[in-house]
C-alpha cells in the first residue's frame, strides 16, 4: 500500500460497513490532510473478531472544524483523528 | 400523613433504595470471571490485585512528564517527537501504550476526547473521570469545543487555535500545558504539583504557583 506523505489531501471513504470499525461516522466523506504517519498497526476490524489481522499504516488526519460543521464560527480550529489506510483516498 | 412519609431519626425523609437487577454486561462479567476462577486460569486474589493496581494509578506520572518537559528543552523535543520513548526514558512502565504528546502554546490549545469509546492514557493519568466517558463530553467536544471548554471555566480568546484530538485508534494523548508565569525558581517536583489531570486532558490550565 502506497504511503501518504504528511500534507497529502485525503478523503475519508464514505462507507458504512457493519461490525467493529474505528472510523467515526462524523468524519466519513470529509476531506483533511495527513498530519503524520503512524504504525503499522493490525487492522482492528479483523482483530476484533479474532481473525488474522492485516498490518496497516495509520494516519493522523487533520480536519478543519468549519468543514465538518458548517455552522461553526471558529475558523482555524481543527480536529485530528487516527484513520487506517484502507479508509483513505486521495482528494 | 406521618406514617406514609416517615422521617429518619435525623429528621430527613427516607429515600428509596436504588436497587436494580444486574445489566447484561454485569452478569456476563461475573459469569466469565467465575468460570475462569473455576477452571484455574486466574485466582480471585489475582483479579482483586489487578483491580487494586488499576485503581491505584494517579496522574502523578503525567505530571512528572510535564514538569520534565518544562525544565529540559531537549527532553521536551524528544517527548513531542516520540511520546512513548520519552515515557520509557522517564523509567515508566507503559506496557503496550503508544503515546503522542501535544503542546499548548501562546496561540494553540489542545484538548483530547475519544468519541468512539473512552481511550485514555491510564498509565500516566490514572482512571478517566466519569465525564470523560459521558456521551455529552464525547459528542460535544468535537462539535463545539469552545463551549465545552467554557463550561470547564476555560474561555479561550478567538485568536487561539483549538486543536481537538479524537483518540480513535492506537494512540493515546497527553497535553503538555503551558508553564505558568512566575515559576522560574521552582524545581521539577514543585512544578509537577501544579500539573492537574484536567490540564493534561486539555480542559484546564496548570495551576498558578
Amino acid at each position: 500500500m502506497q504511503t501518504l506523505d504528511p500534507g497529502t489531501r485525503v478523503r475519508v471513504r464514505q462507507m458504512m460497513p457493519l461490525g467493529h470499525v474505528r472510523t467515526p461516522a462524523y468524519l466519513r466523506g470529509q476531506i483533511g490532510r495527513v498530519e503524520r504517519v503512524l504504525g503499522p498497526f493490525a487492522n482492528p476490524e479483523q482483530l476484533a473478531y479474532g481473525q488474522p489481522a492485516m498490518s496497516l499504516p495509520l494516519y493522523r488526519v487533520r480536519f478543519d472544524l468549519a468543514d465538518i460543521w458548517p455552522d461553526s464560527t471558529a475558523a482555524g480550529d481543527t480536529i485530528d483523528a487516527e484513520i487506517y489506510a484502507h479508509w483513505l483516498e486521495h482528494a | 400523613m406521618p406514617h406514609d412519609h416517615p422521617l429518619s431519626p435525623s429528621g430527613h425523609p427516607y429515600r428509596a433504595d436504588q436497587d436494580t437487577g444486574l445489566s447484561y454486561w454485569q452478569a456476563l462479567e461475573i459469569a466469565v470471571r467465575e468460570l475462569m476462577i473455576e477452571k484455574g486460569i486466574v485466582t480471585a486474589s489475582e483479579v482483586q490485585a489487578q483491580v487494586e493496581a488499576m485503581d491505584a494509578r494517579t496522574p502523578a506520572q503525567g505530571a512528572a512528564l510535564v514538569a520534565r518537559a518544562w525544565t529540559d528543552p531537549a527532553f521536551r523535543d524528544r517527548l513531542l517527537a516520540d511520546g512513548s520513548a520519552a515515557c520509557t526514558e522517564m523509567g515508566f512502565d507503559i506496557g503496550p501504550m503508544r503515546l503522542i504528546a501535544v503542546e499548548n502554546t501562546a496561540t494553540v490549545h489542545n484538548v483530547v476526547v475519544c468519541t468512539l469509546c473512552s481511550c485514555y492514557p491510564r498509565n500516566l493519568l490514572g482512571l478517566p473521570p466519569d465525564w470523560y466517558k459521558s456521551r455529552a463530553y464525547r459528542a460535544r467536544t468535537v462539535r463545539e469545543p469552545r463551549r465545552v471548554l467554557a463550561e470547564f471555566g476555560l474561555n479561550l480568546p478567538q485568536d487561539t487555535t483549538v486543536r481537538v484530538h479524537d483518540s480513535t485508534a492506537d494512540m493515546r494523548y497527553v497535553v503538555i500545558p503551558a508553564r505558568p508565569a512566575g515559576t522560574d525558581a521552582l524545581d521539577e517536583a514543585a512544578l509537577a504539583a501544579l500539573v492537574t489531570r484536567d490540564c493534561m486532558i486539555g480542559v484546564g490550565v496548570a495551576k498558578a504557583p
